[in-house]
C-alpha cells in the first residue's frame, strides 16, 4: 500500500525532522496539510460565531430584553462579525482550498514559498490569539468583574471606536495581523500560479478555480495594505490623539469610512471569487459537459476584481458625500452585476443538454444559484442611491449580505467540501445524510433571512436588541430558521467527521472529473502530489460522451487516450 | 526539507519532446517576483497615507505650510543625502556580489548599515529637539481643545509626520536587522555569487525605503521652505 500525505512521516517540515505526528503537523510545509489545519481552526471559530448569532436570535425572539442586555448584544454582534469576517470568511476558501487544491490543479508539487506558507499559517494563528485576548479582557474593580470586549461592530467606525472604553485596539491589531497573513497568502499564490504551472499549461488552460484564486490573490495583495494602514492610523489616534479621524481636532471621520471600505468592499469580492471558482469546477463535472464560455468566466473573475476596487463609496451614501460622487459610485456598482451575470448564464448554459447528476456537491451548487441570485439582485437594489437612503442600516441590508455571503460564499465552500472530501480524506461521506443536511440548510437560510427583507423594508433597523411589536412575526420566523440551519450545519459536520473516521474508502477520481487535482497515484494523494508532472496540451474541461477525454496512466502520468 | 541537491523534473509531451519543470526550489525569478509583489503592498500602504496627507493638506493648507516651516531642513536634507548614499553602497554591494567579490560586498553592506545608523541618529536628534519644543505625540500642544493646543491643521500635520517618519524609521530598523542576517548568511556561504536572491531582494527593499523617504522629505520638510526663508 503506497503512502498518502496523511501518513506518519509523509511530510517536509520547516524546521528539522520531527518524529512525532504532532510536530510533523505543527511544522509541516505541505500545502495539503496546511490547508486542513486552516480548515480545522476556521470551523472552530465559525461555530463560535454561529453560537453568538444564535444567542442574538434567541434574544430577538420576543420584543423587550430577555436574557441579553443592550451592551452584551452589541458585543455579541461585534464578536460575530469579527470572527466571521476576519477569522473565517476572508481567509476562508483561499486558505483552505487555495492551499489544498490549487497546486494540485496546476500540476505543482507545492506552493512557491512553502516555508512562507507555514509561517503565514502561524501568523494567522497569532492573529486569532490576539483577537481572542481582546475578548477575554476582564477588568476587576472592587470585586466586580467587567467583561470588556469591543462593541463597535466589525467596521470599527470612527469616532465611536476611538472614544469607546472597550477594548477595540486589540481587535484592530488582530485585524492587522490577519491582514498581513492574508497578504502573504495572496503573494504566495500569485507567484505559484505564475511560476509553477505544469509545462504547456497557459493561463487559459488553468482550471477556473485557479482563475478565481488568482483574481483573489491580487485583491488580497493590493487592498489589504490600505486597511492595515487605516487600522494603524486608528491606533495612533487612540493612543496619541493625532486627530486624523477626530472632528474635534479638524479630522474627518468619514475619511475612516472611505479608507475602511477601500479595502473591505473589494474584500467581499475576495470572498466570492474563489467561491465562484468552486462553482465552475462542480457544474461541468456533474453535468458531464465542457463548461460553457470558459474565457468569459475567467475574464469576468478578473473584471469583478478590477471593478470591485472602484465601488466602495456605495457604503457611504448616507455618510456625507457629494451627489456627483454618489451617482458615480452607484453607476459603477451596477457594473459589477454584469460579469457576475455572465458567470451565472455560463453555468446555466453548461447544464443545458448536460447529463445532470444530483449528488450533494451539485445540490449545493444549484442551491447557491438560487440563494446567491437573491443576495446579488437585492444588492443591486441597494446600489441605487434612492432606495439605499431608505434601506441603509436596516434588516434589508443584513439579509442581502447574508444571502450573498452565507448563501453564496459559505454554501459554495460547503459545496467544495463535499466535492473535494474524497480527494482530501480518501473517504466517502454518507450521501443520504449529506442531502438531508443540504435541504435543512437550504430551507433554514430562506426561513432565517427572507423575513428580514420584509422587516427591513418596513423599517426594522439592524443592530438593535429590541424592536416594536409589529416586527415580532418576522423575528420569530427568523428564529425558527436559525434552529433549522444550525441543525443542518451540525448534521453536515457530523457526517464529515464520522465519515473521515470510518467512511467507505474512495478511489482516485470518484466523480470522473477532468482537472489535474484528481489524477494522483493514490487516494488521498501522496506527499509531492502527482507521480510525474504531466505535459498539459489540453483544456481543463474536455469531455467526450460524458467521459473525460484525456486519460492518464496515474503511475507515470503518460497520456493513454 | 530535503537536503539533497535539487534536480528539476522533466515532463514529456506526446511527441516525446522534453520540458524542464519549474520547481519551487531555486526559482530566482519567482523569488524576485514575490518580492516585487511585496513591495507593491508597501506602496499601497504608504500610498494610502500620502492620500490622507493630501486630503488634509487641501483642508488645512496654511496650517500645513506653517507647521512644515518649523521643521529642521538642514538635518532632514542631510538625512536625505545619507540615505541616497546608502542606496548607492547597497547597490554597489550587490554588484560586487554578482561579480564574485564577496569581501568587497560585505564591506559595502557594513557601510550601508553604518549610514542607516547615522540616519537613525540624526532622526533621534531631530525628534528630541521637537520634543523639547513641546511637539511630540501625546504632548498637550498636539491635543485639541487645550490653551496650548496648536491649530487644527498643525496638529494633523505633526500627527502624520510622526506616524509616517516613525513607520519609515521602523523600516530602516528592520532593514538593519535584515542586513545583519544577510551578513550571517554570506559568512555561512548560503548567499554566494551564484545564489544571491536574498541579497538582491534586500537591495530592492532598501531602494524602496529610500524611495519612500524621497517622497516624505519634500512633502513634510519642503512645502514650508518658502515661509521660513522669507519667500524666494
Amino acid at each position: 500500500m503506497s503512502k498518502s500525505y496523511l501518513d506518519l512521516g509523509e511530510t517536509h517540515c520547516a524546521i528539522g525532522h520531527p518524529k512525532t505526528a504532532f510536530w510533523q503537523w505543527m511544522l509541516t510545509v505541505d500545502h495539503k496539510r496546511i490547508g486542513i489545519m486552516y480548515a480545522a481552526v476556521m470551523f472552530v471559530f465559525f461555530f463560535v460565531a454561529v453560537f453568538t448569532a444564535l444567542m442574538m436570535r434567541i434574544e430577538l425572539f420576543a420584543p423587550g430584553a430577555q436574557f441579553l442586555d443592550g451592551d452584551t448584544f452589541n458585543q455579541a454582534f461585534t464578536l460575530h462579525g469579527v470572527l466571521m469576517i476576519f477569522l473565517f470568511i476572508i481567509p476562508g476558501i483561499p486558505a483552505i482550498f487555495g492551499n489544498i487544491v490549487m497546486p494540485l490543479m496546476i500540476g505543482a508539487k507545492d506552493v512557491s514559498f512553502p516555508r512562507l506558507n507555514w509561517a503565514t499559517f502561524w501568523l494567522y494563528i497569532f492573529g486569532c490569539l490576539v483577537a481572542l485576548t481582546s475578548l477575554f479582557n476582564f477588568n476587576i474593580t472592587e470585586g466586580e468583574v467587567l467583561f470588556n470586549f469591543a462593541d463597535t461592530g466589525w467596521t470599527f467606525y470612527a469616532p465611536y471606536s476611538l472614544n469607546t472604553g472597550t477594548n477595540v485596539v486589540t481587535t484592530l491589531v488582530a485585524a492587522f495581523i490577519l491582514g498581513m497573513a492574508s497578504i502573504l497568502t495572496g503573494l504566495n499564490f500569485l507567484v505559484t500560479i505564475h511560476r509553477l504551472r505544469a509545462p504547456g499549461m497557459g493561463f487559459f488552460q488553468m482550471p477556473l478555480f485557479v482563475w478565481g484564486i488568482y483574481a483573489t490573490a491580487w485583491i488580497q495583495l493590493l487592498a489589504t495594505p490600505v486597511v492595515g494602514i487605516t487600522l494603524i492610523l486608528a491606533i495612533m489616534e487612540k493612543y496619541f490623539g493625532i486627530g486624523i479621524f477626530d472632528p474635534s481636532k479638524g479630522g474627518d471621520p468619514v475619511l475612516f469610512q472611505h479608507l475602511f471600505w477601500i479595502y473591505s468592499h473589494p474584500a467581499v469580492y475576495l470572498m466570492i471569487l474563489p467561491a465562484f471558482g468552486i462553482m465552475s469546477e462542480i457544474i461541468p463535472v456533474f453535468s458531464r459537459r465542457e463548461i460553457f464560455g470558459y474565457r468569459t468566466i475567467a475574464l469576468s473573475s478578473a473584471s469583478i476584481a478590477g471593478i470591485g476596487y472602484l465601488v466602495w463609496g456605495h457604503h457611504l451614501f448616507t455618510s456625507g458625500m457629494s451627489d456627483l460622487a454618489k451617482t458615480i459610485f452607484s453607476f459603477l456598482t451596477f457594473f459589477v452585476a454584469i460579469p457576475t451575470g455572465i458567470k451565472f448564464y455560463d453555468w446555466i448554459a453548461t447544464m443545458y443538454k448536460g447529463k445532470i447528476i444530483l449528488d450533494s456537491p451539485m445540490l449545493w451548487a444549484l442551491g447557491t444559484i438560487v440563494t446567491f441570485a437573491i443576495g446579488g439582485l437585492t444588492g443591486v437594489t441597494i446600489a441605487m442611491v434612492g432606495s439605499d437612503i431608505h434601506l441603509q442600516d436596516t434588516y434589508y441590508s443584513v439579509a442581502h449580505f447574508h444571502y450573498a455571503i452565507l448563501g453564496g460564499v459559505v454554501f459554495l465552500l460547503f459545496a467544495g467540501m463535499h466535492y473535494w472530501f474524497p480527494l482530501v480524506t480518501g473517504k466517502f461521506y454518507k450521501e443520504s445524510t449529506a442531502k438531508v443536511a443540504f435541504y435543512l440548510n437550504f430551507v433554514g437560510i430562506n426561513l432565517l433571512w427572507f423575513p428580514m427583507f420584509i422587516a427591513g423594508y418596513l423599517g426594522m433597523p439592524r443592530r438593535y436588541f429590541d424592536y416594536l411589536p409589529e416586527f415580532e412575526i418576522y423575528h420569530q420566523v427568523s428564529g425558527v430558521g436559525a434552529i433549522v440551519i444550525i441543525s443542518g450545519l451540525v448534521l453536515m459536520f457530523y457526517n464529515f467527521l464520522s465519515s473521515w473516521k470510518s467512511g467507505e474508502a474512495a478511489p482516485v477520481n470518484p466523480w470522473g472529473a477532468t482537472t489535474l487535482e484528481w489524477y494522483t497515484p493514490t487516494s488521498p494523494p501522496p506527499l509531492e502530489n502527482h507521480s510525474k508532472v504531466p505535459y498539459v496540451d489540453f483544456g481543463p474541461y474536455e469531455y467526450h460522451h460524458a467521459e473525460p477525454k484525456v486519460k492518464f496512466d496515474l503511475a507515470t502520468m503518460k497520456r493513454i487516450d | 526539507m530535503s537536503d539533497h541537491p535539487y534536480v528539476p523534473e522533466i515532463a514529456v509531451d506526446r511527441e516525446g519532446n522534453e520540458y524542464e519543470v519549474q520547481g519551487w526550489q531555486g526559482d530566482f525569478f519567482g523569488g524576485k517576483f514575490g518580492f516585487w509583489l511585496f513591495m507593491l503592498t508597501e506602496i499601497m500602504m504608504f500610498g494610502a497615507m500620502f492620500m490622507v496627507l493630501t486630503y488634509y493638506f487641501t483642508l488645512h493648507h496654511d496650517d500645513f505650510i506653517n507647521a512644515s516651516a518649523s521643521l529642521n531642513r538642514t538635518l532632514g536634507g542631510f538625512n536625505t543625502v545619507v540615505l541616497l548614499i546608502s542606496a548607492l553602497t547597497m547597490g554597489l554591494g550587490l554588484l560586487k556580489m554578482r561579480h564574485g567579490d564577496v569581501k568587497g560586498s560585505k564591506l559595502m553592506i557594513w557601510a550601508t548599515i553604518l549610514l542607516a545608523l547615522v540616519f537613525l541618529g540624526v532622526k533621534a536628534v531631530e525628534w528630541t529637539a521637537e520634543y523639547n519644543h513641546g511637539i511630540f505625540l501625546g504632548l498637550p500642544a498636539l491635543q485639541g481643545g487645550l490653551p496650548e493646543s496648536k491649530p487644527f491643521g498643525e496638529i494633523m500635520f505633526f500627527g502624520m509626520y510622526f506616524t509616517m517618519t516613525g513607520l519609515h524609521g521602523v523600516h530602516i530598523i528592520i532593514g538593519i536587522g535584515l542586513m545583519l542576517w544577510l551578513l550571517k548568511r554570506i559568512n555561512a556561504e548560503k548567499v554566494t555569487p551564484e545564489h544571491y536572491i536574498l541579497h538582491f531582494n534586500l537591495a530592492l527593499y532598501w531602494d524602496l525605503v529610500h524611495l519612500i523617504w524621497v517622497f516624505v522629505f519634500p512633502y513634510y520638510y519642503m512645502i514650508g521652505a518658502g515661509l521660513s526663508t522669507g519667500g524666494h
